[in-house]
């Protein structure tokens, strides 16, 4: 069963901005999905179709089978959503806020409450259940938002950038979290301008890019296509003479530094074997940039090109 | 069925307690201000000017006055909660909450107009105590005097949702209260029968629907009114369909509140 089927969906905003242009998009229950793009690609403007804040134009958004035309209260019901700004009343406490939207739900208060303080321990705001959530941290309300989502336990959650703003260590034990319960077998859609995040976490993605879905495939066959990788080597000691290396690009960045371009075929061996055979000791080594992030910015360009 | 109209139900109850939770928490804004106002009433008006005016239609001018200040507090109140609590809400954008959540418009719309009504009345008996350490109440028609005050802060919650739903800002939630309402609500014979007016100036007065409330309570409280009260009950119920009605099409359109 399909998640989420959006077909056709266009959007033109009264000022004559068309921010979709037709976009057809299928996602799968159980999926992990990254809706990824540039700013005002069209990504907030999807989401915030689907989750009913924006007024579609023209096409069919249906959430597990039901039409959100035809059924909002249904489709509805399905979807818990993560914005990308903090939207809570701050003058309400944690808990009240948590236990207000799992009412309007339809969740009542004797099986909402316990709900709320599964998720308040669960995500380590159970110490501030009774704080204004105005008074909150930057991370404790991002937390909020992503208990208050799921407070209802939608089969469908949608994340528009969790973690902007949001330290390392706060985000990967988020990524922790989404990741257990996409297990259990919540369908999540994440948009991120976080590239390593999308490839650590999702198995399929669309890149979207001035109104069109310009990319929509499985994460596996999308990394695959990247021909080419750029490195990083740092050396164990400064290069003595002129550096050699036959048939691969590199640059010289420092004495113990070189960026080195390997074609995907060729592999590593073949560049530490002309190393070794000029005497030169590597350290260490990274991706000059994420996987991703190298292909997506190929992607955008390329679609930026083309029109 | 069931499932739907139980799950409806939650959600209605859901955001009648918030709002309610709200009023009385900020109560030092919401409550205690028309105490405070509606007292200095009852002794400028009602003590010290009410007795040089003598009797108004066969009362003490503070018990003429009464019903009307009670009904110009619902009034006022029932617009200002559902005024500035809409409007907070699309502020801080926290509306999201209620619009991503399966709840349709019609309940969104019921939500806010109870809490507003809930305040209105809730300012409205606090209202009535304070007058009691000024007058007697002896209410003549309890179920005309509970509807009509019923009916009045529905319909004035109702304005203080359209006007929210239109607002752009804080300013554009007090421009119709202190230009439209205040006016109205003066000149819709709180404090004097509109028989003391030109015949012109009676006939104008006809065009105030706030007048029709306030005589309608009146007749409940005292037994005496300018109008029929029949009247005032048709134009309140006229109002609240045409109100109500405008309200779901600017809900269901998205006015000021969807992109």
């Amino acid at each position: 069963m399909k998640a989420l089927s959006i077909n056709n969906l266009t959007k033109t905003y009264s000022n004559g901005f068309e921010a979709l242009k037709g976009i057809n998009l299928n996602v799968e229950q159980g999926d992990f999905f990254a809706l990824l793009g540039p700013n005002g690609a069209g990504k907030s403007t999807t989401i915030g179709i689907v989750t009913s804040l924006v007024t579609k134009s023209s096409g069919q958004v249906h959430v597990f089978d039901t039409d959100l035309d035809i059924d909002p209260e249904i489709a509805k019901s399905h979807i818990g959503l993560v914005p990308q700004e903090f939207n809570f009343n701050g003058f309400e406490q944690v808990k009240h806020i948590l236990v207000t939207q799992a009412g309007y739900y339809g969740m009542p208060t004797k099986l909402a409450e316990p709900r709320a303080d599964e998720l308040l321990r669960q995500l380590g705001l159970w110490e501030k259940r009774h704080t204004a959530a105005r008074a909150l941290s930057g991370g404790m309300k991002r937390r909020l938002m992503i208990a208050r989502a799921l407070v209802h336990k939608p089969k469908l959650l949608i994340l528009d950038e969790p973690t902007a703003g949001v330290d390392i260590e706060l985000r990967r034990s988020m990524w922790t979290f989404l990741q257990a319960i996409n297990e259990q077998g919540t369908t999540i859609i994440l948009t991120t301008h976080y590239l390593e995040e999308a490839e650590n976490l999702c198995r399929n993605i669309a890149i979207i890019d001035q109104g069109n879905i310009i990319e929509n495939t499985d994460m596996k066959s999308l990394l695959n296509r990247l021909d080419k990788e750029t490195f990083i080597l740092y050396l164990t000691e400064p290069l003595s003479s002129d550096l050699v290396l036959e048939n691969i690009s590199f640059q010289q960045i420092d004495g113990t530094t070189i960026e080195v371009e390997i074609n995907r075929d060729d592999g590593l061996n073949h560049l530490f074997s002309l190393l070794n055979q000029q005497n030169i000791d590597v350290c260490s080594m990274k991706n000059k940039a994420n996987r991703l992030e190298e292909l997506f910015l190929h992607l955008v360009e390329k679609s930026e090109a083309t029109l | 069925m069931n499932n739907q109209f139980s799950r409806r139900w939650v959600a209605f109850n859901t955001l009648l307690t918030r709002e309610v939770r709200r009023f009385l928490r900020i109560w030092p804004q919401t409550l205690l201000p028309p105490a405070i106002t509606m007292t200095l009433y009852f002794i400028i008006f009602g003590s010290l000017i009410g007795s040089r005016i003598g009797e108004m239609g066969g009362f003490t001018y503070m018990e003429y006055i009464a019903p009307g200040i009670i009904m110009m507090s619902v009034i006022n109140n029932a617009y200002a909660n559902v005024a500035s609590s809409f409007y907070s809400a699309k502020f801080q954008n926290h509306i999201e909450e209620l619009l991503v959540a399966p709840v349709p418009n019609h309940l969104i719309l019921a939500g806010y107009v109870a809490g507003g009504t809930a305040r209105g009345l809730c300012v409205g008996l606090i209202v009535t105590i304070v007058s009691l350490f000024f007058t007697t109440i002896e209410i003549q028609h309890l179920l005309i005097t509970i509807s009509m005050v019923v009916l009045s802060a529905i319909m004035f919650a109702l304005g203080g949702f359209i006007n929210a739903i239109y607002a752009r800002s804080f300013d554009e939630i007090s421009i119709i209260p202190t230009f439209i309402l205040t006016p109205m609500t003066y000149l819709g014979g709180v404090f004097y029968s509109i028989s003391l007016l030109p015949e012109f100036w009676q006939n104008v007065s006809l065009l105030n629907p706030i007048l029709y409330m306030v005589n309608a309570f009146r007749f409940g409280m005292l037994g005496v009114s300018d109008i029929a009260v029949e009247i005032a009950f048709a134009i309140i119920l006229i109002c609240i369909a045409g109100l109500t009605s405008f309200a779901l099409h600017l809900l269901n359109k998205g006015t000021g509140i969807r992109n």
